[in-house]
């Protein structure tokens, strides 16, 4: 049972972020980085653009690297560097939102599902096993066309078809959790069903929900872009990585594929720092509890 | 209160084992006064963890139970919700292995105080004092500081008292004590055994108390109630259990036990071996197969928990073998 001996129990308390970060190695660190900067540009972008993102100069149409502007100018003459770093909130509050909301969601189902067992499992696990049956984009287009569209719309859709993998594997874990010893002897304490559930089950999930969250925000990412990308999220002018990959995917046949692979090039290394730095955190969840 | 605290009748348990269902308990009955200590001795597989279960109601899920458990003189298998945490407060049990029951991390403090915060609405603060005051009631000195270590910083000893002084905390008339030295190691089990015995007898508590060890039930309880094959064949006061016992598995658990007076080449040995309940043979003695004086009615029918000299024994000849059990097998 030292199994589920979380690392540096003791001691450090303050710096364990910091210390399980350590453990991800350098691949993870670096990802950790990469995240770290893409967070940054999300909440300072608007301040750090050089130059109006928004303000377009048709004779300037992609117009390569000049000085000052690093990235060129896109098809409409505006500033790439500008709109990349003003996309960035955009393109990361939309993951966020549906991490958010399908971690959430499905992490009460699974709980309470290995919690009370019986007829809630098999209820919610067989209306689990309906929704698997619907693609995140094709729940987002539907989406699109009853609530029009728009980043909300494509968020709550994805986290409807993302919830299903979540609580399934969330469930697995409650379960055995449930299973342990001492939560039987918190109930023969008298402790509620509640607070088992809230102040220890979950908690001694965190490392798996920490994890799965990480991953999921990439899948989230790498679907939202395709969804602005179809033109089903965010809506142009305003900026977002998608929406550039989408508005500028002319210039790639034109002999000017920067604005576009500028955009390409902010999803894939945020969604591959993700899924690093979530392969470590569950390689290191799965670990502790072996 | 003038019945029994706790009142076992007729209980019968199953358990669903691959498709099909598995006695594990077979008519199990017995009783604990307030303030009383029984001992409930047995093989491995005998029943008596899984009895221990059955009165907190911590069966497995499917299980499917006959007979009654009253507490207080209360149905306990009738409560639910608010009224089962009620009746979970009263009893308290601990466990064998007291590293698997408590939540690794989580500090002692924590652990400890939970229940009174939730269940008695104590402030931090004060649950936190008489945390403190328990752990030293259990042994343990610095109090203050253990509240803030993990489990895994306590020796499992350390542990074991950690988990008495938490069951101790919420004033329970009962405590379940399943097996609770067998994990730790043998100068610790006499420490803590000391503790547990006296505090019990301290705060007037009834107890069940499992072992495998029939002499470490005869020191410390009242009664002792043995237990072959999910079924209770014999309660009895502790202290005549060993001269005097009135059922030939009791006869021939003690003369399998070494005898620090004599020396033998081999110990002796019970000829077969335990049954698990599921595997007794339907409509007979369980224990007939290994029984030195089974005789031909004893495979006929399953004898009834009888009254005699003072005890209970499920043996169909128990009157025709007093006085002969001890010395045939001596």
């Amino acid at each position: 049972m030292s199994a589920a001996i979380p690392l540096g129990a003791g001691a450090a308390r303050r710096s364990r972020p910091v210390a399980l970060l350590r453990q991800t190695g350098a691949a993870g660190m670096a990802s950790a980085a990469v995240i770290a900067a893409a967070t940054f540009a999300a909440i300072f972008g608007p301040l750090l653009a050089p130059y109006n993102p928004d303000l377009p100069n048709l004779s300037l149409a992609w117009v390569g690297p000049v000085g000052g502007h690093l990235l060129g100018y896109d098809f409409q003459g505006r500033d790439v560097l500008s709109r990349l770093l003003a996309g960035a909130i955009s393109s990361m509050a939309g993951p966020l939102a549906v991490v958010i909301l399908s971690m959430s969601a499905g992490a009460v189902l699974a709980v309470a599902s290995a919690w009370r067992r019986g007829a809630t499992d098999a209820v919610v696990s067989s209306g689990l096993d309906i929704l698997f049956a619907f693609p995140g984009i094709l729940l987002a287009v539907l989406a699109a066309t009853v609530f029009g569209a728009g980043l909300i719309a494509a968020a709550i859709a994805l986290s409807v078809a993302y919830m299903p993998y979540v609580a399934r594997v969330l469930r697995g874990s409650a379960l055995k959790e449930r299973g342990q010893p001492y939560v039987a002897a918190l109930e023969v304490q008298g402790a509620s069903g509640m607070s088992i559930c809230l102040r220890h089950i979950v908690p001694n999930m965190m490392p798996l929900i920490v994890a799965q969250a990480t991953i999921m925000f990439g899948w989230a990412m790498v679907d939202l872009a395709a969804i602005s990308f179809l033109g089903l999220g965010v809506q142009p002018p305003t900026p977002n990585w998608g929406v550039m990959i989408s508005e500028n995917e002319v210039g790639v046949l034109q002999g000017y594929p920067l604005p576009a692979i500028a955009a390409g090039v902010c999803i894939v290394a945020v969604v591959i720092a993700f899924n690093i730095l979530g392969e470590r955190l569950y390689e290191r969840a799965q670990a502790a509890r072996s | 209160m003038t019945g029994p605290l706790l009142d076992v009748r007729g209980l019968s348990v199953r358990l669903p084992v691959r498709g099909s269902m598995r006695t594990v308990l077979n008519d199990v009955s017995l009783a604990i006064r307030p303030g009383e200590a029984l001992g409930l001795v047995g093989e491995s597989g005998s029943g008596k963890s899984m009895t221990a279960r059955a009165i907190g109601r911590l069966l497995p899920r499917g299980a499917e139970t006959e007979g009654t458990v009253r507490f207080g003189g209360r149905d306990v298998g009738a409560l639910a919700g608010a009224d089962l945490r009620r009746l979970r407060g009263q009893v308290a049990m601990i466990f064998q292995d007291p590293r698997a029951h408590v939540n690794p991390v989580r500090r002692v403090g924590d652990f400890m105080t939970e229940a009174l915060r939730a269940n008695q609405g104590l402030s931090a603060a004060e649950a936190r004092r008489r945390a403190a005051g328990m752990l030293a009631q259990v042994g343990i000195d610095d109090g203050e500081r253990r509240l803030r270590q993990y489990p895994h910083e306590l020796s499992g000893g350390m542990l074991q008292r950690v988990m008495i002084a938490a069951a101790l905390l919420t004033e329970p008339l009962l405590l379940l004590a399943d097996e609770p030295t067998t994990a730790l190691d043998v100068t610790t089990q006499a420490e803590v055994m000391a503790i547990l015995d006296q505090l019990r007898r301290e705060f007037g508590l009834a107890m069940l108390f499992i072992t495998h060890d029939l002499e470490l039930a005869a020191a410390i309880c009242d009664r002792t109630a043995v237990m072959y094959a999910g079924q209770v064949v014999e309660i009895r006061t502790s202290a005549l259990l060993h001269d005097d016992p009135l059922h030939p598995y009791t006869a021939a658990l003690a003369a399998a036990r070494p005898d620090i007076t004599q020396t033998r080449a081999r110990l002796r040995a019970i000829p077969g071996r335990p049954l698990s309940a599921f595997e007794a043979p339907p409509g007979q003695c369980a224990f007939a197969p290994r029984c030195p004086h089974a005789a031909d009615g004893c495979r006929e029918q399953v004898p009834a928990l009888a009254e005699l000299d003072g005890g209970v024994s499920r043996c169909a000849r128990a009157t025709e073998l007093r006085g002969v059990l001890e010395v045939a097998d001596a």
